[in-house]
């Protein structure tokens, strides 16, 4: 099982930072990454990070678990700066990733989705007038928070069976059932959706 | 009770140019507590209770519940009846328990201490009180499929329809899903292939083939259930 960006409940000063507080950081502190240029910035940045993630009191293996699906691009990525650019420039970019992937990763692991969801509705109330729905909109929110564990849970299913049933690694075995799947899942839940009263 | 009326409703899906019928000329008027659905895959019996909700709307006749006609009240209906789905999964929205619970309270003007209130007694009431904060897709199937029980009953909706609510559990938590349909105060019409579930219901209907082919006490009707498949 997942736990990729999953609220992880604790009294921590983190925690209680209103989910509006946190989500404008996050945007900050994505723009000040730019503004990285030198290796022991990246550090210091990735030291801030790492302190934030002891004071929210979020174990560690949660933590690598958020950048662990990012490994083979973040390795490929830092190969492909070093024979261009050179390690110092590898280790600004990587680490500047790194480090705002965990950031946003902390944001999640911190507020619950609801919280988020309410910003978001909040946020988007003057465009009521130009007729977004800021209710619908914090609703796609919510449920692409919550389908990242569902995707992830249906691709494990999908390579059990495709090694339960011989077919190796053949991408085209794994993509196929695995959107075929997704579509399902989503057809069913527009059903519930419509049965919980989405469209009142 | 809620009174659930079928008024010769027949629904019809398009397939490549013709149609394929999946219920027809179903009359009949629902009034008992708990009411029991049975029949082999393909009769029916999903499209049938999912007319009860508004998910589906007759291609013809009319499908009331309390008067109020599915067609043309679907909104007012869908806060009547709520509706318990075969794979909890694909009907949790929220990611964490406790979030998915207070879901279906948004919108309804409720102050967040009541929201929370009912919350937690819903939780409370179906044994999930301590996963409160835990994310939804980390429970159980048994668990989940009490959270999407807890999620449609703490909306307190007159009427709660289930499409097989058992279907995906094991021995145990089958067992605790019927002893809280057994205590439920709602109408209840409930679609299953486990026969032992509906035992003590007052009434089962059984669909064959898109038809209503009987309508009596639940042991008559797994007789006439095995006659029509065996």
């Amino acid at each position: 099982m997942s736990a990729l960006a999953v609220y992880v409940p604790r009294d921590s000063l983190v925690h209680r930072l209103p989910a509006g507080t946190k989500l404008v950081c996050l945007v900050v502190a994505a723009a000040a990454t730019f503004a990285l240029s030198r290796p022991w910035q990246v550090a210091l940045a990735l030291g801030v990070v790492a302190l934030l993630y002891g004071a929210a009191r979020v174990p560690w293996r949660t933590a690598l678990d958020q950048v662990r699906p990012l490994g083979w691009f973040l390795g490929a990525l830092a190969a492909f700066q070093v024979v261009v650019a050179g390690w110092e420039r590898a280790v600004v970019v990587v680490g500047g990733m790194l480090g705002l992937v965990l950031l946003a990763a902390l944001v999640s692991l911190t507020t619950r989705a609801t919280a988020i969801v309410d910003v978001v509705v909040r946020s988007l109330r003057p465009l009521r007038r130009v007729g977004v729905d800021p209710e619908r909109v914090g609703l796609l929110v919510a449920l692409g928070i919550r389908s990242v564990a569902v995707i992830i849970e249906l691709a494990r299913e999908v390579r059990q069976a495709q090694l339960a049933r011989g077919a190796g690694s053949s991408p085209l075995a794994f993509i196929v059932p695995l959107v075929l799947r997704t579509l399902r899942h989503a057809d069913r839940l527009a059903d519930a959706l419509v049965a919980r009263g989405v469209d009142d | 009770m809620p009174v659930i009326e079928f008024d010769a409703v027949r629904h019809a899906y398009p397939v490549s140019g013709s149609e394929r019928t999946v219920l027809e000329d179903v009359s009949l008027r629902l009034t008992e507590h708990r009411v029991g659905v049975i029949g082999a895959n393909g009769s029916g019996k999903s499209t049938f209770v999912r007319m009860i909700n508004a998910l589906v709307v007759p291609t013809a006749g009319a499908v009331r519940v309390d008067g109020l006609d599915t067609a043309k009240d679907a909104r007012a209906i869908r806060r009547r009846v709520g509706f318990c789905f075969t794979d909890p999964d694909a009907q949790i929205v929220m990611p964490t328990v406790g979030e998915d619970v207070a879901f279906g309270l948004r919108r309804r003007g409720l102050s967040k201490q009541e929201v929370a209130a009912r919350v937690d007694a819903a939780l409370e009431a179906y044994g999930l009180q301590g996963h409160r904060d835990h994310p939804a897709h980390l429970l159980s199937g048994g668990q989940k499929q009490l959270l999407a029980l807890a999620a449609v009953l703490v909306t307190d909706p007159d009427v709660v329809v289930m499409d097989e609510p058992t279907t995906l559990l094991d021995l145990v938590n089958a067992h605790r899903v019927r002893q809280v349909v057994a205590g439920l105060r709602q109408q209840v019409v409930l679609v299953t292939h486990h026969l032992d579930l509906v035992e003590d219901f007052e009434r089962v209907l059984v669909f064959h083939e898109a038809r209503l082919r009987f309508d009596g006490p639940p042991g008559e009707a797994v007789e006439a259930y095995r006659r029509l498949v065996l």
